[in-house]
């Protein structure tokens, strides 16, 4: 079984982000990029379905400028077997990604099909979804845990009050949740490894999609600055504050 | 325009992220539909049918949309959809699962946890964990979006008087099937609707002195929240999980406990009308957010607490 994770090139997640005073967005000159975590362990989940003997071949997907490969390396490093970069200077958004995805995966052909379940730039928690909507796939959103068996898969979710576990028929689309697996760290032996592994570049022109999004961004702002308030010295004071200043306790 | 709202719902109760979503909608402007699909949900549409602010109700009562299967409800939105100027749901895990199938199904874009709204085409959200906020504007015929349960006052759950419509459109996919839920029971009201929330994190120190914060909780009313950090030490189960990946909440009182304030944490509670926080470090960033700041020893402050309340 193959299995195709897409991952996506963030400001690393340690990174506080700084709006640009002119508001056409975030800074991102000389600030430390990474795998979004997300995707990590959807890279993770991968290497461990071929660890089991369950996936035979884990390719890494990008679709980005050709910075991305640096991300891409550090998925090799964690394991997958080789990567390709559909590459774009373009700001692409979800569905323009779904997209160039589906054309790739026409070609791969893979059975499973991993995302992370948001990036932690955007926030959109769409690209998976799209996806799977685009191949017409059923998918597992926010998985926790996943067990395939018999054609289909079987995806625990985590879900607003608890977890749903639904079953799902191969081909299927997982994204993933913080529970699903710790990732691993690269070792040295496995990032010169990496180095050798095979990455192919693609255009979205070659795929035959146009990634011109739909949604334009008018401004980036800083939110609100919430002031700090006062201390108190002890419990009484707080109740006391709470109950006579602010007025939310009775 | 025209605006189809889809009704997060369990098939016994309304859920009041709708309300929320049905006062984004007015927000928009135009005629608001309410589409409650689901099995045995016709109590459901009746509710829905008696929120302010609200045309009509279509019912789509079938087993195929029982259990919110994203690939089944995702096609039957999208089918009604197309008659829309805009689709709009709850950013809940209900809504970002099946939300974005329909904006690809419909070719456009979706746009994902508004926040507000400053125009039809227009609207704000969070980026970068709501380190940032962006204004943005699309130019797709159909607006599909999901709204931030927070950034809206709900509509009042009576008072209108709109007509309930079948609907017998069956959309099964069968790629897709339902296994089982464990829903986490409990007394206390849920975190994303809670009008006090006490949560703790890593300074807990375990599971078990969680204990500690019942009481308090019990008071108050509370639901009981945790930090990532709480969550990822194996302290509570991840539904409990206030912040950026977890719940996004703004009760009237929020008391962090035992939490450092890492950004992760503070996207998740920052919009809270009274933060309290405590904790033994007078120099944890949480402070800097906090009305009340109570540098102290968490496992003699809570007792106090709750002797206090």
């Amino acid at each position: 079984m193959k299995v195709l994770v897409p991952v996506k090139r963030v400001v690393d997640y340690n990174v506080k982000i700084r709006v640009k005073p002119d508001n056409s967005g975030v800074d991102l000159s000389n600030v430390k990029m990474s795998v979004n975590p997300f995707c990590e362990i959807a890279i993770e989940e991968a290497v461990r379905l071929k660890e089991a003997g369950t996936a035979t071949e884990v390719v890494a997907v990008t679709v980005g400028s050709s910075a991305s490969q640096e991300q891409l390396r550090t998925c090799l490093a964690l394991g997958a077997d080789r990567a390709v970069l559909i590459e774009t200077d373009a700001d692409a958004q979800p569905l323009g990604i779904a997209k160039a995805l589906k054309a790739l995966q026409e070609k791969e052909g893979a059975e499973l099909v991993i995302f992370g379940k948001q990036s932690i730039d955007g926030d959109n928690s769409q690209t998976g979804q799209m996806f799977a909507a685009l191949t017409g796939m059923p998918q597992g959103t926010f998985a926790s845990e996943v067990k395939i068996a018999d054609g289909r898969i079987d995806v625990t979710r985590e879900i607003d009050g608890g977890l749903q576990t639904v079953s799902l028929k191969l081909p299927a689309v997982v994204t993933t949740d913080l529970r699903l697996n710790e990732p691993r760290y690269a070792s040295l032996p496995n990032i010169m490894k990496a180095k050798k592994k095979p990455l192919d570049v693609v255009t979205p022109d070659e795929l035959g999609v146009d990634l011109t999004p739909s949604v334009e961004v008018l401004s980036v702002e800083p939110p609100a600055e919430r002031q700090a308030g006062i201390k108190v010295e002890s419990v009484e004071e707080l109740v006391d504050k709470l109950k006579n200043e602010a007025k939310v306790i009775s | 325009m025209s605006i189809l709202v889809v009704a997060d719902h369990d098939n016994a109760e309304l859920k009041p992220a709708t309300l929320v979503v049905v006062a984004a909608a007015q927000a928009i402007g135009g005629d608001i539909d309410v589409l409650v699909a689901g099995e045995g949900c016709g109590g459901v549409a009746d509710a829905a049918s008696k929120v302010a602010g609200v045309s009509k109700v279509l019912c789509a009562d079938n087993a195929a949309y029982g259990h919110q299967l994203a690939e089944n409800v995702a096609a039957l939105v999208a089918e009604l959809g197309a008659n829309y100027s805009h689709i709009l749901t709850a950013h809940t895990t209900v809504g970002k699962n099946f939300l974005p199938r329909v904006a690809a199904l419909l070719d456009v874009a979706q746009i994902s946890d508004i926040q507000g709204v400053e125009s039809a085409d227009t609207f704000k959200r969070p980026i970068y964990a709501g380190n940032a906020i962006a204004t943005v504007k699309s130019s797709d015929a159909i607006k599909v979006i999901s709204v931030r349960g927070t950034a809206f006052d709900g509509v009042a759950a009576e008072g209108g008087s709109a007509s309930v419509e079948a609907v017998d459109s069956v959309h099964d996919a069968g790629v897709s099937s339902f296994v089982g839920e464990e829903i986490a029971k409990s007394e206390r009201p849920e975190l994303t609707a809670a009008s006090v929330i006490i949560s703790g994190g890593r300074g807990m120190g375990s599971g078990e002195n969680f204990a500690l914060l019942d009481g308090i909780a019990d008071k108050l009313g509370a639901a009981i929240g945790a930090s990532r950090a709480a969550v990822d030490a194996g302290f509570v189960p991840n539904d409990m999980q206030v912040g950026q990946t977890g719940k996004i909440v703004a009760p009237e009182l929020y008391i962090a406990v035992g939490i450092s304030g890492a950004i992760q944490h503070l996207a998740g509670m920052k919009d809270s009308k009274v933060i309290v926080a405590i904790n033994k470090d007078e120099d944890a960033p949480i402070f800097q957010v906090a009305d009340y700041g109570l540098v102290a020893d968490l496992f003699k402050a809570l007792p106090e607490l709750e002797a206090a309340l």
